[in-house]
């Protein structure tokens, strides 16, 4: 009892309760597995029976190929889902005229943004574990391995984490939630799109400079531009599926093959990131009570530095 | 109780609020009053640290609002002038998240819940959704949520706005309530004029000034608002309007169908002199009534009749 009262705050009780009793969220379940159910049967009878050798048999490789297409199918979605679900969350307190009240509680800064976020996680969660039953059709034809499928939930959880606190902090940011969340779904596809299309610019690039001046790169080195794909989730996936996927996206063709990737690219892509959440959150937190921004103790000869640097922050 | 020094709001270039003072002693009812945007909300908001002042000292209980936040949270309940409640959630429940917000364990809130919904008439709405309450109901609700850590201030802002004329009674009965319990309580409100005999202090606020203070009757004697005396009589109204206007304290009289409107500048000892003088006259007098000369009265004379609402 004493455990899940503490677990359980205030906040994340009333989120929990208001979440679960709405038909939208319900909802939401609905379509979500009806999206990627949908996605999963297609596959299946494109490959089964609109191959064009004629009607095919479905073995491990197929319901690999069928993996590798769920899981990312599944990262479109959450990359959908998440900032309509996160970039929310403080504004439409705002909106709805409830947050002023919040904060006047004994509720502080921290534990308001943090219960919210884990609220709007733990129902993505939730959404993300009921869509099991349909990876449940590719294990039923082998070809991945338990501990790949829990990498990649666990990589979820992540982005889920990321998209939320970018959400969260824009939701502190904007005073309107429609604003909020368009910003958060700009700086989704900023990670999302454009991440993989600067590597791909850049790797032409330097792909073509090799050939202009016919140096194959040294042995043991490698093309900087990798790192770019190590800032796209969809790159970093492909990594955890396949080790030798980040060798691949640092190197140039004619490189030598032997050269081995400097760092995973989806290590890279939890490393950068973790640091991008701590600051969305640092900066959520810090904006969303105008007075705990100030509130500096004896000197309010701090106030200003501080509260300049968090104004930058925050526009 | 709370003390407010030199308190000024600056919105670039724009003041909402100018060198405001005040005092309020503890069990002090203090009515707050001014034309919308002079800066009644402003001052509230900082006082329930959800606003810094651009300069100036706020305090409650001591606790300076931008330096202990967390405690003056403790000591006061605010009702915001515009305030929203989560639909999907049930009144006690409503009442639960706020209790549990403000750290007060589950078997005290269940006591505690009953009690404060019977003090605000909602104890049959225990367990209807929120969002299907009345407005009238809503702000009760809100104000039971603003008493469930039992605070000794009271911030309310505006907190009969939009209410019909019952649920504004069944309001004030409940602010009665509320004083007897010895909270000290800053009000703002439409509802001000029926609330004069329970507020003990008000402040005119314009323009982000505070334009007069102290108790309600020194502001208007201080004012010299004139009352307005109403007789009625069976028969010889104009015989009576003539004599009273060559007594020395009656600065106009009118008549109409309805009687004799008197101005009279008076204290209440001359008032009773008159009347006994009226009587000696021997004219038929049916009543003599002072006209409900109140707060609104004064708060228009203070701000010249601009414009309020």
């Amino acid at each position: 009892m004493n455990w899940s009262r503490r677990l359980i705050n205030p906040v994340i009780d009333k989120e929990f309760r208001l979440r679960m009793r709405s038909t939208r969220s319900m909802l939401s379940v609905l379509f979500y597995i009806l999206a990627l159910g949908t996605i999963a049967m297609g596959f299946i009878y494109l490959f089964l029976y609109l191959g064009n050798r004629g009607p095919q048999r479905f073995d491990p490789q197929v319901s690999q190929m069928m993996f590798y297409v769920l899981s990312f199918a599944q990262l479109v979605l959450i990359a959908f889902m998440a900032p309509a679900l996160t970039a929310g969350v403080i504004s439409s307190e705002r909106e709805k005229q409830t947050l002023s009240m919040l904060l006047t509680t004994q509720q502080s800064s921290s534990t308001i943004v943090l219960s919210k976020l884990v609220s709007a996680l733990s129902f993505m969660a939730l959404i993300v574990l009921a869509t099991l039953p349909v990876y449940s059709i590719v294990f039923l034809y082998g070809g991945i391995s338990p501990k790949q499928l829990i990498s990649v939930f666990l990589f979820y959880l992540f982005v889920m984490l990321l998209l939320g606190a970018l959400g969260v902090m824009f939701s502190t940011l904007f005073k309107r939630t429609i604003v909020a969340i368009i910003v958060t779904y700009g700086v989704g596809l900023i990670i999302f799109l454009v991440t993989g299309l600067l590597y791909l610019f850049f790797m032409g690039i330097e792909q073509r400079n090799m050939y202009v001046t016919g140096q194959p790169p040294v042995a043991g080195t490698h093309s900087w531009v990798g790192y770019l794909l190590g800032l796209n989730p969809a790159g970093a996936m492909m990594s955890l599926f396949d080790s030798s996927f980040s060798k691949e996206a640092f190197l140039l063709y004619g490189g030598n093959l032997n050269s081995k990737a400097p760092i995973e690219l989806w290590l890279e892509f939890v490393i950068v990131y973790s640091v991008v959440i701590v600051l969305a959150l640092w900066i959520a937190i810090r904006n969303i009570r105008p007075v705990a921004r100030r509130r500096k103790g004896e000197e309010p000869a701090e106030q200003l530095p501080q509260d300049h640097s968090t104004s930058e922050n925050g526009v | 109780m709370i003390e407010i020094r030199n308190l000024s709001k600056r919105y670039g270039t724009f003041h909402a609020l100018k060198d405001i003072s005040l005092y309020i002693e503890k069990g002090t009812v203090f009515g707050f009053v001014g034309p919308n945007g002079a800066g009644k909300s402003t001052t509230m908001s900082i006082l329930a640290t959800l606003m810094l002042p651009t300069s100036g000292v706020a305090k409650v209980g001591g606790y300076d609002v931008t330096r202990h936040p967390k405690e003056v949270r403790k000591r006061i309940g605010y009702m915001p002038d515009f305030f929203g409640v989560y639909d999907q959630l049930k009144a006690t429940e409503y009442l639960h998240f706020y209790g549990a917000s403000y750290g007060i364990p589950r078997a005290e809130r269940e006591q505690l819940i009953p009690q404060l919904l019977e003090l605000v008439n909602l104890t049959d709405k225990a367990d209807t959704y929120v969002d299907s309450l009345s407005r009238g109901m809503k702000q009760r609700l809100c104000l039971a949520r603003c008493l469930v850590h039992d605070p000794e201030v009271l911030i309310l802002d505006e907190p009969a706005s939009g209410l019909d004329p019952r649920a504004r009674i069944e309001m004030r009965e409940i602010l009665k309530e509320l004083k007897q319990m010895g909270k000290t309580i800053i009000i703002s409100s439409h509802i001000l004029p029926e609330l004069a005999e329970m507020v003990d202090e008000i402040g005119v606020i314009e323009h982000g000034e505070m334009v007069a203070q102290g108790k309600v009757s020194d502001i208007q004697n201080r004012l010299r608002v004139t009352k307005v005396i109403h007789i009625r009589t069976l028969e010889r109204g104009e015989e009576l309007a003539e004599k009273l206007r060559d007594e020395p304290l009656v600065t106009s009289v009118l008549t109409d169908n309805t009687g004799v409107h008197v101005h009279y500048s008076g204290d209440d000892v001359q008032q009773s002199e008159l009347l006994r003088k009226v009587i000696s006259w021997e004219i038929p007098i049916v009543s003599f009534q002072e006209a409900q000369s109140n707060l609104e009265d004064v708060f228009l004379e203070i701000t010249k009749g601009g414009p309020r609402e």
